[in-house]
């Protein structure tokens, strides 16, 4: 490509001197493929939400009409179907965030060397141990005859089968890692005088939880919360695998996608606009910088 | 965990069957229940000649691997940009990479799906089996990025003045003095990549041409009729493997350099 015998080195030199021509070039063929490919896949989706499906030949026809939009914010069906989901996706999150705090504060302030690093692994290894393999391992422990109706028999206890709070309990079960290890890293971060300096002014354990160690891992829990929140809002193999007839946003996206791809599309735009919302909130607090 | 015990094998019973090779119908099945009654291996020998298996095997490798190396050029491009430059947008291309994962799949599936079948067919180009790799490509770009563009901040930069200084040009100080420093983090953002790609499901259901499975969609497919219950615990077995071990490797390339 250059010339490694020659002294002289022509483009070297002219790159060297032009910081943005060595920017541009750097970023050139990625934001062609991101902005190129993905956001105009993006905007052509919003722009298929304003046409329609004829309803002769069932083929989308080009056009602008907002009825897509107008079913979206007006039919019953899908307006509580978006609330139950951002239920669900904040819940999954606040629930990430109940077990991560007091979990990340074990490993990095109290647990010995080797339950840390046993931790550590046992967070990480099944974030990578496939999506659907999990969902049919919470469906064959919470179905009829499964693992958690056979181990409470005893106690007389009966699992709430396929629902809402299975749903949950998947979404979390599925994303809490990525809640559980910046927020672990974050206070793996705080200076354990600080925990001193807290208790020395008086302050008990959730005192100190509360008025030292939120403050300080805030930024990570904004991080790991846009995982468990965008990835519960657009999950629907959760809700088909596990939730009985729990619908969620993304159960009428891919319901939609082949009978009426507009409406499909107008609808895709109510997570765009949770995450997106949330990603502007997340952004201003620096937090993406730690994704 | 217990779900793969199903098909684990205790006792070795693998040569009594080795011997039904081109077996038609799949030996009989039970749905799995707890507690386990009984192991055998013959849904491993089933599910290794298994024609559809093979397939869906071929093709999820094809695709984490072509979206692996998009992923890892487009990647590591960033990761240089962002850490060599202050300008303004720079915040702005960081959001742009994480998108892709950071919006939910079904909206990133229905996003291109829809590219290709109301826009790209309706205009006679029929993009087919790659769309399945560009849309893997863009949300696994994220993974190379973030692994690089650690490793980068914490590199020295006067290694490349000094490269400069010794008369070397741009590649040739990439290829002698960057590159080697970085390479690490580069196989191991490369490995996430592939791995992600590899169990991703949800993008590839609305990507994927007719008829073509990954491993995954396959095991979708067959999550939906219960009678080969036992021969998916093993699909899902192998692909646990298959996503956890370039990720092992993956976590033993950065540890070593810290």
């Amino acid at each position: 490509m250059m010339s490694t015998a020659t002294e002289s080195r022509p483009i070297s030199t002219y790159l060297f001197r032009r910081p943005r021509v060595r920017l541009f070039s750097l970023l050139a063929l990625p934001m062609t493929w991101i902005v190129g490919v993905y956001i105009l896949s993006l905007f052509l989706l919003l722009i298929t939400a304003f046409w329609y499906v004829d309803p002769f030949t069932s083929l989308v026809r080009p056009g602008f009409t907002l009825d897509n939009f107008q079913a979206v914010f007006t039919e019953p069906a899908y307006i509580s179907t978006s609330l139950r989901t951002l239920w669900i996706a904040l819940a999954v999150t606040i629930l990430s965030v109940i077990f991560a705090v007091p979990l990340g504060l074990y490993m990095a302030k109290i647990a010995p060397a080797w339950l840390r690093n046993a931790l550590a692994v046992a967070i990480t290894l099944p974030l990578w141990a496939g999506y659907l393999v999990k969902i049919i391992a919470m469906r064959l422990v919470f179905t009829e005859e499964g693992f958690f109706n056979w181990l409470m028999a005893p106690f007389g206890i009966k699992g709430p089968g396929f629902s809402m709070p299975i749903v949950i309990l998947t979404l979390t079960y599925l994303w809490f890692p990525y809640m559980a290890l910046p927020v672990y890293t974050a206070i793996r971060q705080i200076p354990t005088n600080l925990f001193d300096a807290s208790s020395d002014l008086g302050a008990r354990g959730f005192m100190t939880i509360y008025r030292v160690v939120i403050p300080l891992i805030t930024p990570a829990i904004i991080a790991g919360s846009v995982f468990t929140f965008s990835l519960s809002l657009g999950d629907y193999l959760a809700a088909r695998f596990t939730g009985g007839a729990t619908q969620m946003i993304g159960s009428m996206i891919a319901a939609n996608i082949n009978l009426n791809p507009p409406m499909a599309a107008a609808f895709s735009m109510v997570p765009i606009t949770f995450v997106v919302i949330y990603l502007m909130v997340a952004r201003r607090t620096g937090s993406l910088e730690r994704m | 965990m217990r779900r793969y015990s199903f098909s684990f094998s205790i006792h070795s019973t693998s040569r009594r069957y080795r011997g039904g090779r081109s077996r038609a119908s799949p030996p009989e099945s039970q749905i799995s229940g707890w507690p386990i009654e009984s192991f055998s291996t013959k849904w491993w020998i089933f599910a290794k000649d298994y024609q559809p298996i093979r397939a869906a095997l071929l093709n999820s490798v094809l695709v984490a691997t072509g979206a692996m190396i998009i992923a890892s050029i487009l990647g590591t491009l960033v990761a240089f940009a962002l850490k060599g430059f202050e300008f303004f947008g720079r915040a702005t291309v960081n959001l742009l990479v994480v998108l892709p994962i950071a919006l939910p799949g079904v909206v990133t599936g229905v996003a291109f799906s829809n590219t290709y079948s109301n826009f790209l067919s309706p205009a006679g180009f029929n993009i087919g089996y790659f769309g399945m790799i560009v849309a893997h490509a863009t949300f696994c770009i994220v993974m190379v990025f973030n692994n690089v563009f650690a490793r980068l901040k914490r590199m020295n930069p006067h290694l490349q003045e000094a490269s400069a200084d010794l008369g070397a040009g741009l590649w040739q100080t990439f290829r002698l003095v960057t590159f080697p420093q970085f390479r690490t983090a580069f196989v191991a953002g490369a490995l996430l990549a592939f791995a992600l790609s590899f169990d991703e499901v949800v993008v590839t259901i609305f990507t994927a041409p007719p008829g073509v499975d990954t491993l995954p969609l396959w095991i979708l497919k067959e999550m939906a009729r219960p009678n080969q219950a036992s021969v998916v615990n093993v699909v899902a077995t192998v692909v646990i493997l298959l996503s956890l071990i370039p990720v092992y490797i993956s976590q033993r390339l950065t540890q070593e350099r810290q």
